[in-house]
């Protein structure tokens, strides 16, 4: 999971200050692993190295430093780049389907699209294991299975997700 | 709202042996098709993928010139199919399109050679012919040794591949299969599925079929997916990312 | 306590197949299909148990109302006394019930359903005449019955409420001549018990029409079987035990028997307000003479419910019904030979010995014996059918595809389309031995008529009892004046006793009374005056015996019939040569009598006419009824016809043949149902052959098939029986088989119906062979 593109989603929703990044980042994504203010600034330097955020403003205060970031073009189309792209069908990828899915829904994207093109890159490495396993030998079968009820699960859930969309539009935006 | 980049309308123009324009269709006061639009090719094995209820078989029914839609074309073969009469639709049915369906399919009194001679005698062949290429297909579906027996005394697997016997023993262009494995447990669907594709893709013979398993799906080259009545072709995603 | 229980238990299972009998669309269509064939059965069944009641009420408002004959004891007319004569006639074919009415005092007794006497030149009539007076077929009647009408003749007064009656009033009549006098109308009389062969033919007639209904009925509590064998089978599933499942199944009839019984006596109360509109074959019946016997009511209403609840246990015995599903013997119940022969074996062995035993006059069977020997042998039919079925089917490969789709049906489930067909083939057995019974009876009861050809243009008219010649001469110019006759020979005709023999060997002569010229057309004359007498004679003729000689003494009475004197053949009288009249093909031998040459008012002379017409036709022949009306009610015209038949059989043809009307079409409306319900329980079957692109013809020819072929066996079978069992009964009466072909016209109507059942369904079947039935359930 891409901790600078979910950071960069955040943002392209508006401006906010490391603080608020790492609170939304917990209160959305953070369910098993919370963010440390760190990985927060540390991957805010990168991309203000980037040129994908830059600092609106410092807030005069007490404590650590008060920057707000602000997303730029470059970060925009970095983000929408991340989204359009399928990721890699594997095991355990839930999580990262799951927050692409909150930052599309987040920043107005086409949540089902989204779904969808996972769904055809999922099918095609299903074909691709289904072929394998018709020309293979019995251990190529067996792998090809274990491989092809994963990626099954995982299309189920893309199914379920695609089914409550709305829902969860609603309950993200809220 | 800003969006993420939708695929363009499918483009099969050369190769398109099947094609569907804006096909709809209501039953009563519900709308089973809203609009689909997408080509299949010779010889290609096409999934049709959407949760029950989401008009699949519907889609099927207008596609095979089962039921006329209420709007929009059909092509086969640069004819517009939904234009025919009955018997035109009967006739395209008996001879160049096979079907697989979930169940009850194969009729009871008839044993399974006869069964799988079905469509060749409905086009007209005479029953020793018949039968003795159904014969050829049941061996090909690995089921010849029960072609005496009455569908009521075979297997679920074993009545399934005489169902695809069936389906291409008359040398069909398409074959539409609605859930062929529906009734089955995995390992007999995908002995169902592989013989089906295995068989379809050796004879030139395109597939239409509907699932919505999407390891079966994976026996297809590119799958179409239906959802609330809209069917949309998921093919040209990728390319036009 | 475990009685209590067990009963509870017994109906609980029975409340829960009711139930299901009413749950989900396809229980309740099942469910009204199954009662709509009982109903139809039980309104036929409680219609047949009417007809004891109907018959007995007709006989007592006839009786009521006669009396015409029994004169005798009314000596002296008194202010209630009246004279009556009868004035039957006849219009198209219908029989007209009329008689004379003249009152003798100011209070005349009135005939029962008529409130005011009618006056001379009054009538009183019954609502069907007066209705046929005044429509357009009546125009003819008309001029009949010129009377005006004053009144109607009430319900009490008619033998049905199709029956022509009138009333006319009159005072032309003198007692004991003319008229005859009544003090009250009314008789008891005994009638004479009904001819053996005639109540044996009604007895066969019930059986045959009757056990096609019970069949029907039995058929139709078994419609929707597949389906509710396999909601049987979850119900197994989740507990119940086989014992349990019969008894649920059992209910579910019950409950669609029970729903039949009601709709039945509704449509047969309905269908009874309606009695008399219908007037089938010249029978009618009142609405409220249409009331079931009690004891036959009962029966039809228990029974009908209880053989619903046999026949549905009873399917089951061939069938397990297991958790996971239903198992049909693959051999289904015992196809053997054997027991099925056994009925219809015992059924001709209490027939065979009964041979002969109604030859004749005399004789008596036990009808008891003969209703179980002709029903043991119909359930043959039935009993066969399957087995033969079974036997041929088996053998038959190959063919057209709907052949093939068909015969192999019929192979794995020959029992639902064998029983569609075995209420229609045991009716046609039935009608079968009943048509040859009637031929045989026809033969018995029918006499012959001494008239030596049929041609309907030729008319004989009798009456004019004691015409004067120059009255007769009248009569027959009024006949010729007739539009449409083409000629008229007219004479009085006598026949009087020979004097001086005894009463056991009295011989009559026959005289013919009238002119020269009348008589010329009976024989050669060489030369005729007034006052000759000739003996006619024709020696080819044997058997009449020619006129008495000269000098034979012919006793003549005048009328009143006292002071009996004779009149002596005079020795001048000529013998000459009969010849071919007109209008007869053989010579008479007769007296021939000028007006003058014998005291001819002290003859017992009648006119007799014969007439030409110039064609055949009825309305002619009534306006020749009309003219002889006006002057002489009582004269009877015949058309020739060598025989006649017996008013009883007449009757009873008829009864039967409305009856058999009846049952065909019950058991055509019956196979359309169980043919809808078959073509029903395949619907996806159907569905799939469609998407295949199986031609509507391919399906309906198999369809077709699939009837045609136990239909064929089932009227082969049907004729052979239907034939066996007409001939055990022709071998009662002692007649022997004239006609072995009686069997094609009734196959051919059993083959007519399966025809139009079969048309009839294809618009279900191109219904369901729409693609609706892919739709999973």
């Amino acid at each position: 999971m891409s901790i600078s593109h979910t950071l960069l989603g955040l943002l392209e929703t508006g401006p906010r200050h490391g603080y608020d990044l790492k609170r939304a980042f917990d209160e959305k994504f953070g369910h098993d692993r919370q963010l440390h203010y760190g990985q927060v600034y540390s991957t805010m330097s990168r991309l203000l190295k980037n040129g994908l955020v830059e600092v609106e403003g410092v807030e005069p205060g007490e404590g650590p430093e008060r920057k707000r970031y602000a997303i730029t073009e470059a970060g925009v189309t970095d983000v929408h780049t991340w989204l359009s792209t399928p990721e890699k069908p594997e095991p355990y990828l839930q999580s990262t389907l799951y927050t692409k899915l909150v930052l599309a829904l987040l920043t107005g994207r086409d949540g089902a699209a989204l779904l969808d093109i996972q769904r055809a890159e999922h099918l095609r490495m299903m074909r691709e294991l289904t072929r394998r396993k018709t020309h293979g030998d019995l251990a190529d079968q067996l792998i090809c299975d274990h491989a092809l009820f994963h990626l099954e699960a995982d299309l189920r859930w893309l199914e379920t997700a695609a089914a409550r969309l709305d829902k969860l539009a609603g309950q993200v935006s809220a | 709202m800003t969006s993420l980049p939708t695929p363009p309308a499918p483009s099969h123009p050369t190769a398109a042996l099947l094609s569907a324009q804006g096909l709809r269709k209501t039953y009563g006061t519900t709308t089973a098709l809203d609009g689909a639009d997408f080509s299949i090719g010779a010889g290609e094995v096409v999934a049709v993928m959407g949760p029950s209820g989401s008009g699949k078989s519907t889609l099927l029914h207008c596609l095979a010139g089962i039921v006329p839609p209420d709007s929009g074309r059909v092509t086969y073969q640069g004819r517009d199919i939904s234009t025919l009469s009955d018997a035109q639709r009967s006739a395209l049915r008996r001879g160049d399109f096979g079907f697989v369906f979930q169940f009850g399919q194969l009729v009871p009194e008839l044993t399974c050679l006869e069964n799988a001679a079905l469509p060749l005698r409905l086009a007209g062949a005479g029953r020793k012919e018949a039968e003795a290429r159904a014969k050829e297909w049941l061996e090909r579906l690995e089921v010849e040794d029960v072609r005496h027996h009455r569908p009521g005394q075979v297997s679920g697997g074993q009545g399934q591949r005489v169902a695809v016997a069936r389906a291409l023993a008359g040398g069909p262009r398409v074959v539409f299969a609605d859930e062929p494995t529906g009734a089955l447990d995995s390992l007999n669907g995908e002995r169902v599925m592989r013989l089906l594709t295995e068989t379809a893709r050796a004879s030139q013979t395109a597939v239409v079929l509907v699932t919505h398993e999407s390891r079966v799906a994976a026996y297809s080259d590119r799958e179409i997916v239906v959802r609330d009545g809209r069917a949309r072709d998921m093919n040209p995603m990728a390319a036009a990312l | 306590m475990t009685d209590r229980r067990r009963v509870r238990g017994w109906a609980r299972d029975l409340a829960m197949g009711a139930r299901f009998a009413f749950s989900g669309r396809q229980g309740r269509v099942r469910t009204a299909l199954t009662a709509l064939g009982v109903a139809l059965g039980v309104a036929m069944l409680l219609l047949a148990a009417s007809v004891p009641h109907a018959l007995s009420e007709r006989d007592a408002r006839t009786d009521a109302r006669g009396g015409l004959l029994v004169d005798a004891g009314v000596e002296h007319s008194s202010d209630r006394s009246l004279l009556v004569a009868d004035a039957n006639t006849s219009y198209h074919d219908k029989e007209l019930h009329a008689r004379m009415l003249q009152a003798e005092g100011s209070h005349p007794v009135t005939p029962p359903g008529v409130d005011r006497f009618p006056r001379p030149g009054e009538m009183v009539v019954s609502p069907a005449l007066k209705e046929l007076l005044a429509s357009q077929d009546g125009a003819e009647l008309t001029k009949r019955f010129d009377h005006r009408v004053v009144g109607t003749i009430g319900k009490e007064g008619l033998s049905g409420p199709a029956e022509l009656s009138a009333y006319l009033g009159t005072d032309e009549l003198t007692p004991g001549a003319t008229g005859v006098r009544l003090e009250r109308f009314g008789i008891s009389q005994d009638r004479p018990p009904m001819d053996p062969v005639l109540l044996m033919l009604g007895a066969v007639a019930c059986v045959v029409l009757l056990t096609p209904v019970a069949v029907f009925v039995a058929t139709a509590t078994r419609f929707g079987g597949e389906r509710r064998d396999r909601r049987l089978a979850a119900l197994r599933l989740v507990g119940a035990d086989a014992a349990m499942t019969r008894r649920i199944a059992a209910g579910e009839s019950l409950a669609g028997a029970v729903l039949g019984v009601v709709l039945g006596a509704v449509l047969f109360a309905l269908g009874r307000q309606g009695a008399d509109e219908v007037s089938l074959f010249d029978a009618s019946a009142f609405p409220s003479d249409v009331v079931p016997d009690p004891a036959l009511g009962a029966l039809v209403v228990l029974g009908v419910p209880a053989v619903a609840v046999a026949v549905s246990v009873f399917a089951l015995r061939g069938v397990t019904i297991e958790p996971l599903g239903v198992l049909r013997e693959s051999r289904p119940v015992s196809r053997r030979l054997w027991w099925r022969l056994v009925p219809p074996a015992v059924g001709l062995l209490l027939l065979l010995p009964l041979a002969g035993a109604l030859r004749g006059d005399s004789g008596q069977v036990s009808e008891t014996r003969v209703v179980s020997g002709a029903l043991l042998l119909l359930s043959g039919v039935a009993l066969l059918l399957p087995w033969l079925v079974g036997r041929l089917v088996n053998g038959l490969r190959g063919g057209t595809l709907s052949w093939q789709l068909a015969v192999r049906r019929l192979q794995l489930g020959g029992g639902t389309a064998v029983r569609a067909v075995s209420g229609i083939t045991i009716a046609v057995a039935g009608a079968i031995a009943l048509q040859m019974l009637f031929a045989g009876a026809e033969e018995l009861s029918t006499r012959p008529t001494g008239q030596e050809r049929t041609d309907a243009r030729r008319i004989t008219v009798g009456g004019g009892y004691r015409l004067s010649p120059a009255e007769a001469e009248q009569r027959t110019r009024k006949l010729r004046n007739i539009e449409g006759v083409a000629s008229v020979s007219g004479y009085l005709e006598a026949s009087q006793p020979i004097a001086g023999m005894t009463e056991a060997e009295q011989k009559y002569a026959t005289v013919i009374v009238g002119d020269c010229a009348r008589l010329r057309g009976l024989a050669a004359l060489p030369s005729c005056h007034d006052g000759q007498v000739f003996r006619a004679t024709a020696p080819e003729r044997k058997g009449s015996g020619p006129p008495p000689r000269a000098g034979t003494a012919l006793e003549v009475t005048g009328p009143g019939g006292k002071g009996a004197t004779k009149w002596t053949v005079p020795a001048s009288a000529r013998t000459v040569r009969a010849k071919h009249p007109g209008w007869s093909d053989l010579p008479v031998e007769a007296l021939l009598v000028t007006p003058s040459a014998a005291p001819v008012e002290r003859f017992d002379v009648s006119y007799t006419g014969w007439i030409q017409l110039r064609e055949d036709d009825p309305d002619v022949v009534e306006k020749v009824r009309t003219a002889l009306y006006r002057d002489d009610p009582v004269a009877g015209i015949m058309q020739m016809h060598e025989t006649e038949t017996s008013k009883d059989f007449l009757a009873l043809r008829r009864a039967v043949f409305a009856a058999a009307t009846g049952v065909l079409a019950l058991i055509g409306a019956s196979m359309i149902l169980s043919q809808i319900e078959q073509l029903r329980e395949r619907r996806r079957q159907l569905a799939v052959l469609v998407a295949f692109g199986t031609r509507r013809r391919t399906l309906g020819a198999s369809v077709l098939w699939q009837t045609a072929v136990p239909v064929a066996l089932g009227l082969l079978l049907a004729s052979g029986i239907g034939l066996g069992l007409g001939w055990a009964l022709m071998r009662v009466i002692g007649r022997p088989v004239r006609e072995w072909t009686v069997f094609w016209p009734m196959a051919g109507v059993g083959a007519g119906v399966i025809a139009v059942v079969t048309l009839l369904s294809m618009p279900v079947l191109w219904r369901l062979m729409r693609p609706d039935g892919l739709r999973t359930e």
